[in-house]
Formats: structure tokens, sequence, C-alpha cells
């Protein structure tokens, strides 16, 4: 135990800054998660794999002299066409069976990617550089490096477009219905099987997103999906299915959960403490968490 | 009967075809001597995995164009049977039960990491098969009496020791303080275990000492107390994951420290993947080509680095180059041996007192190379912010001098 984090007033400030910055990036991933469980009532566990799946993306873009700032763009619009076609693929064989099976095939789908990411982009640790440069506050005692700041802007940015889009727009609102009371949306004309595969690829442009940004803030590597899949479930399980202030709160509560705990019990137990958490909350909701498909606004 | 007579002749066939090609796969077949490896050509390690393989490639095109390996008269030649262990240990231990009980290898090479050595050392032990690894630093290997495992490199708690004796030294012989971060694996472990070895005995302080899980890719709280404590030394070894993490976070953050080392930083192609930002950083390296060291087959490590480029299209890291030592040594045991009995070959693997390419090469009883010193390099830039690696401890290999302190970000 290490209680330096509260010694020191700026340090406090720090990883307070650090983990809601961090947490924001982590709510858009769950945001996802959340609005493609409470649609289609399915658990994605390959979540974190399209995470990094885009952030390839975008390495490989930064690979070619494009900076890799252009992935946030790029990275949806393939990951999108990747998320339908999984959809097309898997997923609607699944979409209306219990939840473990989708659980397990989502698994397949995960250790599937993971192999193929290997495969086709080998096992280097890459990462694509901004060069953004960085923030000095406080007399240069608290130190935010940009690609971080740009990363929660733009998680932001595409949070309040996908709000507004699920809104405003024809797909949006379908895609609520379908939440709401699928059979009843299909009597109304709504094609379900359309909003499902539509679900399904905008979770994965939004992991797109994400991806694209963690290769810009941090690395990628094949194998280094599964925590984000973990982070974005207790994100939404905190939170709640359709709760989108739930998820961007809890989202950066995780973030800066996390940075305290990195300071106080050491980094050995960071991720630790985030899967700690985790059962604790579960215990505590005793899986109160209806099975039932819910609205997401 | 016709089909009867189609059939019976049809199994006999595949049945000669099989058993000749048992034959074909044990250990010392006509004029070749076969070896067995299992290596990562898939999952995570598959990178070193390959470079391991090219490099044991190189060394055996090498020795059979040179004449083969010179037994009782006779002239054998290298082959080597590759199994892919998929970066996982028990699939290695496996695999190399299949090599010795099933393709009759007799003689092994090490896979890639000090992981698999692990998995597969007690099945070579058990069969008293002779392995020469070059992959496996982990002290652990080499502590539990081993007879049949003999690696050609120096042992992971080195690998940063001559670091912090090099600061020591530049301290004017006084003790430093020193923050380190390791992975929480074997080999960054033992790494670590080493560090403070060393700090106790140059009387230096860790004031930072810090796991990193192996699926962490943020330093940012290690590194607020390394701005926040000043300590003289920043060690960190986490793999490539590790140093690339490292150095990107140390420039975003802009922390100011005198000393940075690491390891995997050529594994990790630290100065093409952050160009500038790497700079000064010091890194421990198995091998450089810039050494002196010399042997007939490679002649030096310029002319390896060299063929190897012209060969595969790429610079050698070190792990191709311990690759290609152990064939080297190998050879010179088989030669030594003059026989195929394995007790002998492990004799003569054990008498082993040779100079490759590589380095020196001489086992401890526990089967770690004891002649071949850890260097260290320091990532060094030219205006245009073109980077190269270069040696600069320890001084009898030095091709440039240390830059110490290192500048501050705010002067650079």
């Amino acid at each position: 135990m290490d209680f330096m984090v509260f010694q020191y007033p700026m340090i406090t400030v720090q990883a307070c800054l650090d983990g809601i910055l961090l947490g924001i990036l982590f709510a858009l991933i769950a945001y996802g998660m959340a609005l493609q469980w409470g649609v289609m009532n399915i658990i994605n566990i390959a979540q974190g794999d399209l995470v990094i799946l885009g952030g390839y993306i975008a390495y490989f873009m930064y690979l070619y002299g494009i900076h890799p700032a252009w992935g946030v763009i790029v990275s949806p619009i393939i990951m999108y066409f990747v998320g339908v076609g999984i959809y097309k693929l898997v997923i609607n064989k699944v979409v209306d069976r219990d939840l473990f099976i989708s659980i397990l095939a989502t698994f397949g789908i995960s250790i599937l990617f993971m192999q193929l990411m290997n495969f086709a982009f080998g096992a280097d640790v890459v990462l694509a550089n901004s060069g953004y440069g960085t923030t000095f506050l406080f007399d240069s005692a608290v130190v935010l490096p940009n690609s971080k700041i740009f990363s929660a802007f733009i998680s932001i940015l595409f949070a309040i477009c996908l709000v507004i889009y699920m809104k405003k727009s024809k797909l949006g609102r379908a895609i609520r219905a379908t939440a709401q009371n699928a059979r009843a949306a299909k009597i109304l004309g709504v094609d379900t099987e359309k909003v499902y595969a539509a679900t399904f690829g905008i979770n994965a442009a939004l992991c797109g997103v994400a991806g694209a940004l963690i290769s810009i803030t941090f690395t990628i590597h094949p194998y280094m999906g599964l925590p984000y899949t973990i982070r974005s479930f207790m994100i939404v399980i905190v939170a709640g299915l359709g709760n989108l202030p739930g998820v961007a709160l809890s989202g950066m509560g995780l973030g800066v959960f996390e940075e305290f705990a990195d300071y106080i019990l050491g980094t050995e137990f960071r991720i630790g403490s985030v899967f700690l958490l985790l059962v604790l909350i579960l215990v505590y909701r005793r899986f109160k968490l209806s099975r039932k498909r819910e609205y997401l606004k | 009967m016709k089909i009867n007579k189609i059939i019976l002749s049809f199994i006999s066939a595949v049945a000669i075809l099989l058993s000749t090609s048992v034959v074909s796969f044990a250990k010392v077949v006509g004029d070749k001597i076969v070896l067995g490896a299992a290596i990562s050509l898939t999952g995570k390690y598959s990178s070193n995995g390959v470079h391991t393989q090219n490099g044991y490639n190189m060394a055996v095109d090498r020795i059979n164009s040179m004449g083969g390996v010179k037994v009782g008269g006779k002239t054998y030649k290298f082959e080597i049977i590759y199994y892919d262990d998929e970066s996982n240990p028990k699939r290695a231990a496996q695999l190399a039960e299949r090599l010795i009980s099933q393709d009759g290898v007799e003689f092994m090479l090490g896979p890639y990491s000090s992981g698999l050595t692990k998995a597969i050392a007690p099945v070579t032990e058990k069969y008293g098969v002779p392995m020469v690894e070059a992959n496996g630093a982990s002290r652990s290997l080499f502590t539990k009496g081993y007879k049949y495992l003999f690696a050609v490199l120096a042992p992971a708690n080195l690998y940063l020791d001559v670091a912090i004796r090099t600061a020591v030294e530049l301290n004017g012989g006084k003790g430093v303080r020193i923050a380190q971060a390791f992975e929480q694996d074997a080999f960054s472990q033992d790494v670590r275990l080493g560090i403070l070895d060393a700090a106790k005995e140059t009387g230096s302080e860790i004031i930072i000492d810090d796991k990193l899980p192996k699926e962490l890719n943020d330093m940012a709280a290690t590194l607020v107390k390394v701005k926040q404590m000043k300590p003289d030394v920043l060690v960190v070894s986490g793999h490539t994951k590790g140093a690339l993490t490292a150095i990107r976070q140390i420039a975003e953050m802009k922390v100011d420290v005198p000393m940075l080392a690491m390891t995997h930083c050529d594994a990790a192609k630290l100065s093409k993947q952050h160009g500038k930002n790497s700079q000064y950083a010091l890194c421990a390296s198995q091998w450089h080509k810039t050494l002196t060291y010399k042997d007939d087959f490679f002649k030096d490590g310029m002319t390896y680095a060299a063929d190897f480029q012209k060969e595969f299209g790429y610079d050698p890291p070190y792990q191709s180059a311990e690759s290609s030592a152990a064939l080297l040594v190998f050879k010179d045991a088989f030669e030594r041996a003059n026989s195929f009995d394995q007790k002998k070959v492990r004799d003569a693997l054990a008498a082993t007192n040779m100079q490759t390419f590589y380095g020196n090469i001489k086992f401890a009883p526990g089967g770690q190379n004891v002649d071949k010193p850890m260097v260290l390099f320091q990532v060094m830039c030219d205006g245009a912010g073109k980077c190269e690696n270069k040696v600069v401890a320890p001084l009898k290999w030095a091709s440039a001098k240390l830059i110490h302190p290192i500048p501050k970000w705010s002067e650079r």
C-alpha cells in the first residue's frame, strides 16, 4: 500500500484527470456494448477484439504515411461492414437464442479474431505516432498528453452524434422500437433483421473509433482485446442498459478507480482490481440485471 | 481376385513408404544429423519465433555448405525438423515428446522464450536428449540441476546489471537511486532480481519498484511517481510492449531521468517506431553486430549481419544471432565427441570452450553461458532524425561514448 497519491495534491489531480480521460474512451466502447446488448440481448465477448482490429486499421494508415487521426473516420466505416458481416455470418443464427449461446458464439469470434489478427499483422506490439505533444497544467505539475485529450474529445463527439442519430433518424427510431419490443416493431413494419445488422454494425464502428484512438494513445497487439471487453462489460453492468449518462459516468468512474488502484495497490493490481470490482458489483447486484430487452435512449 | 491383388499391393506400398519415412526421421540417417525444434511460428511469440528459425536455418545452410560435420572420418549434414508450438507451453512439451519418441530425434534445439524452454527442458531431460537452446534466459532454467540443457546466452539476471554498475561508476562509486518497473513474467522478474543484487552490492537504493501486468499498456502512474521522486536511473523491462509503452509515455509526459535502461529495444524496433523520442535509451542486448568476436563460419558480426540481411531482408536481431550460434556449438561438440552417443555428446557440450561470431561460449554446470557478457547500447540519433544503436558498455566493446545524463526534454 502506498498513499503517495494523496500526499501530493498535484498527483491526485493528475490521477483524476488521467482516469477521466481514459474513462471517456472506455465509455465509448461500453456504449456500443450497451446498445447491442439492449437491442439484441447479446453480450459481445469479441468487443475488445473489434477495438483492436479498429486500431490496426489506423496503424496501417499510419504506416502508409496518412496521419493516424484520420483513422477515426476510416476505421468506423470499415468496421461497420465488418460488424454487419459478422452479424450475417454468425450472430443472426443466435440472436433469438439463449443468452449463453450468444456468449459462446461471440467468444468463438473473439478467439478467431485474435488468431486472424496475429496471422495477418504479426505478433509485434505496434503503435501509431500522432505527434500531438503535451499539455502542461498548474506550472507543469500536471502533464497531459494531447493524444489522450484528443481521444476523449473524439469519443464525446461520436457519442453525441450517435445520440442525436438515435433520436432523429429513421433507423435510430427503428432500433429503439426494436429494443422496446421486437415483435411489435416487426408487426408494425420494421425490418428487424436489418435493424439487428445495423446495430451490430454501429457497435463495430464505435469499436473502430475507439481502436483508432487507442493506437494513437497506447499500444495495440492482437491479444490485448480482453481487458477492453471486461471494462465495457463492467461499465454496462454498473450503468444499466438504458442509461447513457450512466455509461459515461461509470466509464469515468472506472478510469479514476483504475488510476487510484494503480497508485495505491501497485501497478500489478491495476487490471486485477478491475476484475475484483466486477465480482463485487455482480455480487451486489445479484444478477438483478434483468434479461429482458431494454430500451436504450 | 484382381481387386484383392491391387489392394494388397497398395497396402504394401503404403507400408513400405511409411517404414522408409520412419527410418528417415531417425536421428542420424545416411549423411544427415537430424535435430528437432519446436518453434513459435504462430501465436504471440511468432515474430521472435521466426527470428529464431531464420537464425537456425542460416547456420544449417552455412555449416552444410562449408563441409558439414565430421564425425568418425565421415561428413554429415545438419537437418532440422520443425514443429509449430503455437506459443503455448503445453503444446511445446507435447511436441518435444513427439520429436523424441515418434520422430526419433536424439538432439534438440531450443524454442523461443524462457517459458517455452521451461516447458521442454523436463522432457529432454527425461529422455537424456541434449538440447542447446538460444532463447531461454530465465535464471530458474539453470538452477534445476538439468544435465542436458545448454544455453548459449547470458542468464536474465545479468541483462541490466551492467547499467546499474555503469550508473554507480558515473556517480563516483556512490550508490544511485533506482526506479524500476518490470512485467510479471519469469524473464522480467529475473531481470529484476539481477537489479536487486546489483543494487545491494553497490549500495544503491530502490525507490520505486512497480510490477506491470501482462495486459498493461499504460505506465502513466509509474511515470508520475518517477517525476515526483526524481531517481537517477529508470529501469523498464516488459518485452516489446514495455519498451514501446515506456518510450511513448516518457516522451509524452516529458519525464526527465538521467539514465533510462530497458530490455527488448531491438525486438521492439524502438528507433524505427519512435524515432527521436527513443534517443538516449540504454538497451540490454545479448549481441550487437559491431562486436569483434570471430569464427570460421560467419567470420564476424558485421559479415553475419550483411549475409543475414541478404538472405532474409532485415537486420538480424540478437535472437537470430544466438540461434545461429547454437548450431555452431552443436557442430563443435559432435566433432569433439567424435560420436553420436547422446552421453558423449552431452559431455562434449559441457566441455565447450569456443569463440563464435556471437561471443565466447563456455557452460557453467547449470548450463548457462558464463563467458559472454551482456552489452549495452544506446539509441543515438543524428540531426536528420536517423537513429542507430551504438554499443556503449562494457568499455571493451564500446563503439561510442555513453551520453550521460540524458538531456532534459526542455533542452532537446
